[in-house]
């Protein structure tokens, strides 16, 4: 039954929409030219995906995909649920690249004057000769080359902020001639700044001692012995902060 | 036999696929190992004999990030060893005739332009399963040395590995393809005798002689046989 | 030292009766004492592992147990599920794999004008061929003679080989090197271009072309490349046939695909079929570890028996002599035939020769079998294997230093990834189940008794009798796919088809249904040998709506 139903709807649809023709993995299919995800077009083509999908939404790095086409050998890269398929198009998922990360405390990444705390973590950092394959080949359009010069310098503040839309997909590992892991780097770069260069938020610790110390805990009492009414009561007087 | 069994007699490694941890026994290949684990191969296995490229694999440790690459089918594991297929990478192939080319260098770059981008990373030498000096059939393509690109790249089994990981975006292993056939048409001298013999047979000299062998009687075939004159190796 | 202590006594041995046994020629035994010897000891005579096909043609034979099998077998299509007017493809020749024998006829049909598709189950490429190493015979020096390889096939084939087909394969044996020159293949040759030629077993002249040890993978990957430069060529990967299409005119009118990653199924109409499946060695008859690529689980043969072709010395397998015992990880793989041709000889566990090396593959097989289990000469390692050892290192003494890296790179590396060094240890050979003998009973052009079906290659039989000489089947692939390609298409530009119809598969199950063997029999073709391992807690099928009982549900 789901045999001929599938064969008979696809015969329909060939008939009102334009079809690409696109490959997997070498084997060519024909999707519907509706502005079909990779990641749509895998299961318009059959696929039941196991590896290689995640939030499918752009924000977990699952779906990294290497494509080019048939008329240019230019390697491309995009995620696979964010990227729409176009005619011709080559496509290949890697959906995993070895890479050893350091394993490490935040307590390890205490910064210390004069020493490269992610050059110590990751020693190979220095064999970087600046390929700019690790931009290239960012889904998310970072400029990985200069975060990664910036980590060899151990500029931990640019590390950071030029880093930050990274999904760690793996894709500049994959494709790193010296074998290295930009996305790993720079995520021990921003946990370090996060933990010890971000400037410390005074308020929120002053509040935390304020509550371990017990302050708000005679009010959170006389809340609790409230009736419904006095609540509601309260509640509908309360001051509320203007929003900006 | 139950694993417990396995793990009393034969000591078990922990190996990592696309990291996941399995343990499995010392003494099998990545490709055995995979299939130990439950995975039954689809895509990543092919003459299981490391001639087709097939099943080529990228493998560290998680004592050692240093990437390493293996035919699944011919590499024992390891302890600690982490492993990935990677058994396709999109490369565009040009089309051509071999017949309408020439056996040059220029004739070479024409097809492929981007060889000249070539900045000698030498990504590809360490990528090659085979321990091929992919490095040094690229600058020999590049200088139009066609004897040297054949001779250097012959064991490639075409596994894709170097294309996959060019920071280039070049394939060595279709270069040197382009270049070995035409060594093997133009360069290597033509085999007269191999000429003479098949002019010979369109001719039909030898078509008299398997019609009398055609009809000859067992028996006789066989003394013929036995009787032939065998040529001293 | 890569052996492991128990073995060094055997390999002192060896070392030392080295230098007698190089100058040492043992006769090759007359025709009639081939045939009593492996009367005796060849796998394909033991009385166990075989049984009589119920149904088809060849019924009544006696065939290998695992290939009656998969001739018996069910249908993976079911045809009312299948809707023939829904075609994927429409073509004028179909080829079914991608070996030497589908990419010479793929090239063929194109230059005489066909539309071709090639359908394969794993990779283009991915065959037997890639991994063949010795290299093709062709009878192409003055002294030598297609009359002479003629002669020298039938004798090794025991005198059964269909004389028509030997001769085809004989005579063109020459064009196909030429061809193959032609298309950019590296042949070994000398400086002034003759080839560089060695002879193997059962051979009267040197005549095997070769390159390196490395044949089929040359050969292969040139025709690939060819391949995929021509217009009207073209080819779907990880998508074998399951079963032919006829018409209702009694021809077959094309195959049905399945995608091997999204099991979906593609009917596709073609006015001639090639079918050039090769093997059947993970099938592994008799027990035997194997030297075929995954694929080879006898395709070809269990489609073209249900539409009605019969096979030929189908109960005929060449066990080849010298597949690798050690280590672990190597069993089963080949070892060429070259090693012999340039001089390695085959020692038993006391240092002495078995039998002259240059035995065809079934008779050195057989004295190897008697040597290991009747005379208990054998070297057995702790993995429970059994074999004799191939003394390789004689051939750098014969040769010169040198020999053995040049002439068997692919080897020497193969054993160097386990510390075993070719150019100063011999290796650990036993018999490994290499070859197919016969198969589809076909004419000189491999046209089989079915109208509109083609089958060359291994696939098909009768042009080696009941032994393949080696060089010969590297050498079948191309004079028989060329033949197939052309006639192919012609014919396709003739052909008219029929209504197209699974009626056969409809006939078929009835058949099985009546000998009451259905529910036994497994689907054939098999597609793909199951070397997963199966635990009793694994679920069968993670998408299936039943549950097994007491097994662990997923969430």
């Amino acid at each position: 039954m789901a045999q001929e139903t599938r064969v008979a709807e696809e015969g329909k649809v060939e008939e009102k929409v334009k079809m690409l023709d696109i490959y997997i993995m070498g084997k060519r299919y024909k999707v519907p030219d509706a502005g079909l995800t990779i990641q749509a077009a895998l299961e318009y083509c059959g696929y039941n995906l196991i590896r290689g999908c995640g939030c499918r939404e752009g924000f977990c790095g699952a779906c990294a995909t290497i494509y080019n086409f048939t008329y240019d050998p230019t390697i491309k890269y995009g995620l696979a649920c964010q990227t729409v398929v176009e005619q011709n198009m080559v496509i290949t998922q890697i959906p995993f690249f070895p890479a050893a990360e350091s394993l490490y405390n935040v307590g390890d990444l205490q910064p210390k004057e004069g020493v490269n705390k992610l050059a110590e973590l990751y020693p190979d950092i220095l064999t970087c000769f600046g390929c700019n394959n690790c931009t290239k080949t960012c889904p998310q359009n970072l400029e990985v080359m200069e975060f990664v010069s910036d980590a060899i310098r151990g500029d931990y503040e640019k590390v950071y902020e030029k880093s930050f839309d990274c999904l760690l997909c793996g894709l500049c590992a994959a494709r790193c001639p010296q074998g290295l892991q930009p996305y790993n780097i720079a995520l021990a770069g921003r946990r370090l700044r996060g933990a010890y260069l971000a400037p410390k938020s005074q308020h929120n610790l002053d509040r935390v001692k304020e509550i371990e110390e017990g302050n708000f805990d005679a009010d959170m009492e006389k809340l609790k012995k409230m009736s419904a009414d006095e609540l509601r009561e309260l509640y509908a007087k309360r001051e509320i902060e203007p929003a900006l | 036999m139950a694993e417990a069994e396995v793990a009393e007699k034969v000591r078990m490694f922990d190996i990592y696929v696309m990291e996941k941890r399995y343990k499995v026994p010392e003494g099998l290949t990545i490709q055995t190992a995979l299939e130990y684990c439950g995975y039954r191969l689809i895509r990543g296995c092919g003459c299981r004999g490391g001639s087709c490229g097939a099943c080529a694999t990228v493998y560290n440790f998680t004592h050692d990030p240093t990437l390493r690459y293996g035919l699944a089918c011919q590499t024992a594991v390891e302890q600690d060893m982490c492993v990935v297929q990677i058994p396709c990478f999109p490369t565009a192939k040009p089309s051509y005739d071999l017949k309408e080319l020439k056996p040059t260098g220029e004739q070479v770059l024409e097809i492929y332009p981007d060889l000249a981008t070539c900045f000698g990373c030498n990504n590809c030498t360490q990528s090659c399963p085979q321990d091929i000096e992919v490095m040094d059939f690229m600058s020999a393509a590049l200088r139009g040395d066609f004897s040297a690109v054949t001779a250097e790249s012959f064991e490639c089994v075409m596994c894709g590995m170097c294309a996959a990981r060019c920071p280039q975006g070049l394939s060595p292993y279709n270069i040197a393809m382009l270049i070995r056939r035409l060594h093997g048409r133009y360069l290597l001298p033509k085999s007269k005798h191999l000429e003479e013999k098949v002019k010979e047979i369109e001719e039909g000299k030898y078509d008299a002689e398997y019609e009398k062998l055609r009809s000859t009687p067992m028996e006789e075939l066989r003394r013929i046989y036995d009787e032939r004159w065998i040529e001293p190796k | 030292m890569p052996y492991p202590p128990y073995m060094e006594e055997s390999i002192r041995k060896l070392e030392a009766s080295r230098q007698r046994r190089m100058k040492e020629e043992i006769p090759l035994i007359s025709s009639d004492e081939r045939d009593m010897i492996v009367r005796k000891y060849h796998p394909d005579y033991r009385e166990t592992g075989k049984r009589k096909l119920l149904l088809g043609p060849n019924k009544d034979e006696t065939m290998p147990e695992e290939l009656a099998n998969q001739l018996e077998g069910n249908s993976r299509v079911d045809p009312d599920k299948v809707d023939l007017s829904k075609i994927d493809y429409d073509v004028d020749v179909l080829i079914i794999g991608s070996g030497g024998a589908g990419l010479s006829a793929a090239l063929l049909a194109q230059e005489n004008g066909a539309r071709v598709l090639i359908a394969t189950k794993l990779r283009l490429g991915d065959s037997n061929t890639i991994g063949a190493e010795g290299g093709t015979q062709a009878a192409d020096r003055p002294n030598d003679s297609p009359v002479l390889h003629y002669l020298d096939t039938m004798g090794g084939g025991h005198f059964e080989n269909v004389p028509e087909l030997v001769w085809a394969m004989a005579r063109d044996a020459p064009m196909a090197i030429k061809w193959l020159e032609d298309l950019g293949v590296n042949w070994d040759k000398e400086t002034d271009g003759s080839m560089r030629e060695l002879e193997l077993a059962g051979e009267c002249r040197r005549r095997v072309h070769s390159c390196k040890d490395y044949t089929g993978l040359e050969v292969m990957r040139v025709l690939r490349d060819e391949v995929r430069c021509r217009d009207n060529i073209d080819y779907i990967e990880f998508e074998p046939a399951i079963e032919l299409i006829m018409d209702d005119e009694g021809q077959v009118a094309g195959a049905i695909l399945v995608n091997l990653e999204t099991n979906k199924l593609s009917p596709v109409r073609a006015k001639a079929v090639i079918v050039a499946t090769g093997g059947l060695g993970r099938l592994h008859t008799q027990g035997f570890p194997t030297t075929n690529h995954y694929g080879a689980t006898a395709d070809g043969l269990a489609m073209a028996y249900r539409v009605g072709c019969s096979l030929i010395y189908g109960d005929s397998i060449q066990y080849h002599p010298t597949g690798a015992v050690y280590p672990l990880q190597l069993v089963g793989i080949l070892i060429t035939e070259n090693v012999r041709a340039l001089g390695g000889q085959i020692i038993n566990i006391d240092g002495e020769q078995v039998a002259c090396n240059l035995e065809p593959r079934d008779i050195l097989a057989s004295f190897e079998i008697r040597e290991c289990t009747e005379r208990h000469k054998g070297i057995t390692t702790s993995a429970g294997n059994v074999g004799v050892w191939e003394d390789i290192p004689l051939i750098d003494m014969l040769h010169g230093e040198g020999t053995i890296a040049r002439r068997l790179p692919s080897l020497v590396h193969k054993f160097r990834r386990f510390n075993i060094d070719l150019i100063h240890e011999p290796v650990l050979v036993y018999p490994t189940l290499h070859y197919q003998n016969g198969g589809v009973r076909m004419d000189a052009n491999s046209a089989t008794e079915v109208p509109g079906l083609w089958a060359p290659g291994e696939v098909g039989g009768g042009v080696h009798g009941q032994n393949r000489l080696g060089g010969n089947a590297t050498l079948d692939i191309y004079v028989f796919g060329r033949r197939a390609g052309r006639e192919a298409a012609q014919y396709a530009k003739e052909v008219k088809l029929g209504k197209l119809n699974l009626d056969h598969v409809r006939q078929w199950q009835k058949e099985l249904e009546q000998l009451d063997i259905a529910k036994e029999r497994p689907f054939s073709p098999m597609l793909l040998p199951n070397y997963a391992r199966q635990p009793s807690d694994y679920l069968a099928d993670l998408y299936t709506e039943k549950l097994q009982p007491g097994l662990v549900k997923l969430a």
